[in-house]
This record gives C-alpha cells, structure tokens and sequence, in this order.
C-alpha cells in the first residue's frame, strides 16, 4: 500500500503553505494514504491546520521541546523513527526541506530525490537540473522508501475541508545536542510573502542603491505585491538576502511578476518560469529578460516607475 | 593539527546555456566550458581565510570525477589549498554515494570542519552536505552566509526563507556554503606555477570500497516548456492598460 508522509513546514504555531502544496503532490501520487508530520515543542495548533487538508488522512503530533526550533539534526532521527512502513517521505523544497530531507534519507541508507515537479507515477517523476536548461525524468525503485523534496511552485495549495484524525506520537529518540539554535532575523515587513504572493515586483542591480530600492518597495505597495531582488540587487546590500528570486533563491509562482532593472540571467529567470504574466522593464533592448516577458517595456526605471505609480493612482 | 576538507565538483561554467540533446538522452557536453562548481569555490576560499587566520593548518581539497577533474583540482591548489585528492569516477555519482565516499576521505584525513557547496549547479541537488552529515554522525550548517570560529564550537549564519539564522555547532562538522559568504580570490599565474609541485593523489572508489550504484534511473531528458512569446509596449500608459485589460490590474 502507498503511504505517503508529508513533514509540515511551519513557525510561530502557523502551517508554512508550502506545505498544503506538498500534500498536493502527495494527492497526486496515485492511491495514496496520506499523514502529515508535526514536530514541534507544542504542535496543536499547527496540527488543526493540517488536519484541515483535504486529502490528509492523519496528522501526527509529535512534541518535545528539542522541536521548538527546526533544527536537522534533531528532527531526522524523529523522522526515521516515524517512517515505519510509508512508502513516501516528503517535504517542500523550501531551505527547511532541503536542510532536512537529505540527512533523513541518508539515515535511512536511501537516495533522495530533490524539486519534484510532477508526479508521473508512483516511482516516476519529472524535475529540473541544470537552473530549470533541462528537466528529467526520473524513476525511483519502489522497492526503497522514496525521500523527496518537492518544488512547490509546481503545486498547487490543497484546499482546506478536511477533518483528519490528530494522533499524538510519543518517540523514544535519543536526540542529538551539538546542534543548537541561537537565533533568526526575519525582517517582519508587513508586505505579502514572497513565496506566496500571487504579485510580486523585483528589483535589480540597476535600482544603485538602498535608497533606489524604495522606488520597488512604493511600487509593491501600490499594488499590494511582495518584493523580490535579484542576486545582483542582494549582494549589493539593496535587499535583504530573503527576497532573492531564482535557482540559489526562492522558487516563485505569482500571478504577475514584474521585473525591474534585471537583465535576466538564467539563474535568476529559474525563479520566475512559472509566474503566469511576467512584465520586464528594462532600458536595454537586448536584455534577456525580454526573451521570456509577456509584456516588455523599454525605458529607463527611474522615469518609468514614477509615471507607473502616477497612471496607477 | 586542524585540517579542513573542502569539495570541488567539477560542473559546466555557469556561464554556459546548457542545451539537452535532441535525442533526449543527456545535456551537451562536448567542448562545453567546464569549472569548479561557484559554490564549492566559495567553500575553499572559506577555508583558505580560516587558515590563514590561523583557524587551521592544512587545506585538502578533493574531487569525485574523471580524471580531468584535475583542472579543477589544480585550480584549487593554485588558489591556496595545500593538498589534492581525486577520487576518479567516470560516470557520476548520486549524492549519497558521493557523502559515502567524503565519510572514506574523512576517516583518512581527521579533518576538523568539512567544506561543501551548498548545491552542484548541475544536477541541483543540494543534498550531499548533508548526507555526509548524516553518515558521520555530526552536525551540519547548510547555507552558511558567515562562519565564526570558537574553540571547539562555530557559529554559523544560514540564509533561510525567513532571513537568517545562526546557530551554534561542535566542531567536527560539514558546513555548506551560500553564495553570500565570500568572494573567492583570483588565482595569479605564478600560484599556477607553484600549484604543479603541490600534491595531487588519485584514489578509484574501488581504493575507499563505495559500492557507487546509482538508485535512480534518468530516463529522459527534455528542454524546459518554451514560453509564449511575449508583446511590446511603447509606454506606461499601454503597459498599464494592458495589465487592465488582462485583469491583472483594476
Ligand atoms: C551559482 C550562481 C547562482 C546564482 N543564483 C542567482 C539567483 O538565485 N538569483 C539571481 O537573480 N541571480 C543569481 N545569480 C546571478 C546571476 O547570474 C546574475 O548575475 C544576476 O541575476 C544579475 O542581477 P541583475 O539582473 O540585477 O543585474 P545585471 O545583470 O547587472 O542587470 C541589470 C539590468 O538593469 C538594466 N538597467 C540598468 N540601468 C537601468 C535603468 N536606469 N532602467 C532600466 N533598466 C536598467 C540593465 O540593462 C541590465 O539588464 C547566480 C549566479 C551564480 C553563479
């Protein structure tokens, strides 16, 4: 039988969405039973959202206050204590699944297979290398656990409407403790989130500053968008490094995506192949980004941005 | 002594359009520009900037490749490592092959910190840190963005979806590098000179006994899905109407 655990990605007591998109993967992988794995100090209120899921047959709650923070190391030998006889582990491809589904599968002895893009069937899945240049088709024996991570702008959320089972699970796990959190400085914004957001507007390198950056943040503002950055606006300091769009960044699939003072390299449009309108406003003809925008716009950003928000009202 | 351990993956320039081959059954290959993976090149200059503050005395780095995977090698040593190992495989390996094959280098060498890309950026798969982590039974620091040393400990800044976090290891341990951890140094030509005496071993994964049997199967190979192709618009004025037309604006 096809078992399918989806690790829930989630902090201060809310369900990460990406984690609805990967029980949207695990739905597609034909009849599969599906549970959705909480760890945490406390993981009530997480696990109600979960539970909310349509598609999720079982949430299980596991709580020890080494979970309080989602450090690797402590929570794959939970993972593995956990995985029994499901047939599937999976977890978003989001940093939190890349840093932990690897160590799970080595724990396990196992492959792992990274960025699930479709589910072909059970043991068969398609995914991109090379920045998205090539996409595989990979085929996995079913006679192993299969650890994935997958890539959730490929998915989409699974509706709430579910009413699933909440089993607490008690683990006698010896837990490792040379790994210890300090701390994270998220930047709280009050903007949409990046990954989430069906708008975003990024800027690039050609923003020059800090200060030109603001042109982008009054932009998203207007439009009620998340801000994004390229590498290049990212290690110039005009951004902080969480809104970096692209193959070493975040993964986007917004409604509109607009793009400014970026030229369109390759790794950065890897983030963006699947936002479904793309804009480009560039002062550069032959600029790539023009390549893949729907609508493209020559000119110089510094006159076009404020006549944008003007025509905007 | 301390030693650090650093990998270098042999990848197609990132500069480089990769193209799939029309019959579907790789990527093109031949006279393809090919260097060290940027990540794992921010990883030695990681590690040279630890020695060189006198974090460590040695710096081994090592590769798992063809033997031209050499190239790389001596690029690295003509950067300032001081030692090299190629660990030739001539098709390539699965991640949890390759940490397999680190956990062998590893109880050769004793090093005090293992260095990593964060990810290949051929296959993508940010994967091997951490297996290697696993295996070892150590911990890991993926996506580090700064490592601080302290005695027997190190702090390390990770980029993560929410900003950044730091957290707290015992050494020995993997860390994995993110692009915004350093800029790697050029390497100047008498470097490239020197690096030719520097010491370069071969080992076959026969040598370290890893069984490299590959799990998964690459059946095909297809370009990604071509966009439509997109409009122009003269001015503000026609961009803004065209966003309202399509309903993406009101
Ligand atoms: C391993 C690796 C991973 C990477 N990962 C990422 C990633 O995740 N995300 C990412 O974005 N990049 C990534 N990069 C970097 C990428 O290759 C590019 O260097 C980067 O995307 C360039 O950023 P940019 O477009 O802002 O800057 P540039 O390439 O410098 O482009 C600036 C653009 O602005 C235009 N411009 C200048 N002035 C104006 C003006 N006044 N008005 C309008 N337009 C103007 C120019 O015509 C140009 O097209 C990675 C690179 C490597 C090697």
């Amino acid at each position: 039988m096809t078992k399918v655990l989806v690790i829930a990605e989630h902090a201060g007591g809310k369900l990460n969405p990406a984690t609805a998109k990967c029980v949207s993967c695990a739905r597609a992988i034909e009849g599969a039973e599906i549970h959705v794995a909480v760890l945490a100090a406390d993981a009530s209120e997480v696990a109600s959202q979960a539970a909310q899921l349509e598609g999720v047959a079982r949430v299980l709650k596991v709580e020890h206050a080494a979970n309080a923070e989602p450090l690797a190391a402590v929570l794959a030998p939970q993972i593995v204590a956990l995985a029994g006889d499901y047939t599937h582990l999976l977890a978003p491809s989001t940093t939190f699944g890349k840093d932990l589904m690897p160590r799970v599968a080595a724990l396990l002895g196992v492959g792992q297979l990274s960025d699930i893009m479709t589910v072909e069937r059970p043991y068969r899945f398609r995914r991109p290398i090379y920045a998205g240049n090539a996409i595989i088709t990979v085929e996995a024996p079913s006679d192993r656990k299969l650890v994935a991570t997958v890539r959730t702008a490929s998915f989409q959320a699974a509706p709430n409407g579910g009413n699933a089972e909440i089993q607490a699970v008690q683990l006698n796990v010896e837990l490792p403790t040379h790994t210890r959190f300090v701390e994270r400085s998220a930047a709280a914004t009050g903007r949409p989130d990046l990954q989430t957001a069906a708008r975003v507007v990024s800027g690039g390198r050609a923003l020059g500053s800090e200060e030109g950056f603001k042109l982008i943040y009054s932009l998203a503002d207007k439009l009620g968008a998340a801000v994004g950055a390229s590498r290049a606006a990212v290690d110039a300091g005009y951004a902080p490094n969480d809104l970096q769009v692209g193959q070493t960044g975040k993964i986007i699939a917004p409604e509109l995506y607009i793009a400014v003072g970026i030229s369109g390299a390759i790794q950065h449009l890897t983030g963006i192949k699947d936002a479904r309108t793309i804009v480009a406003i560039n002062k550069d003809p032959e600029a790539p980004i023009f390549e893949v925008a729907d609508i493209g716009l020559v000119g110089d950003l510094f006159e076009v941005l404020p006549e944008l928000e003007r025509q905007l009202g | 002594m301390s030693k650090i351990l650093v990998g270098l993956k042999r990848v197609i320039d990132y500069n480089v359009r990769v193209r799939v081959k029309p019959d579907g059954s790789g990527v093109v290959t031949d006279g393809v520009k090919m260097s060290i993976n940027p990540f794992d090149e921010i990883a030695l200059e990681e590690a040279l900037r630890i020695k060189e503050k006198g974090g460590a005395t040695e710096v081994v780095v090592a590769s798992i490749g063809p033997a031209d995977a050499q190239q790389q090698l001596r690029t690295g040593l003509a950067m300032g490592a001081d030692r090299a190992i190629l660990v030739q495989a001539d098709a390539p390996l699965e991640p949890l092959a390759a940490a397999r094959v680190f956990l062998k280098l590893i109880e050769r060498e004793q090093p005090q910190i293992v260095l990593l890309g964060k990810q290949g950026i051929d296959d993508d798969n940010n994967q091997t840190g951490q297996m290697l982590a696993a295996l070892w039974n150590r911990p890991q620091a993926t996506f580090a963005s700064k490592v601080e040393l302290a005695g027997a400990t190190a702090r390390v800044t990770r980029e993560v979806d929410a900003g950044l976090e730091t957290i707290e290891i015992d050494l020995p341990a993997v860390i994995t590098t993110d692009l915004r951890l350093n800029e790697p140094r050029y390497v100047k030509l008498p470097e490239i000179m020197k690096a030719k005496k520097k010491p370069l071993d071969t080992l076959t994964l026969g040598d370290l006994g890893v069984d490299a049997t590959p799990q998964f199967k690459v059946t095909h190979y297809a370009p990604p899905p071509p966009r439509q192709k997109g409009i122009m618009v003269k001015d503000v004025g026609e961009l803004v109407a065209t966003l309202k037309q399509k309903g993406l604006i009101q």
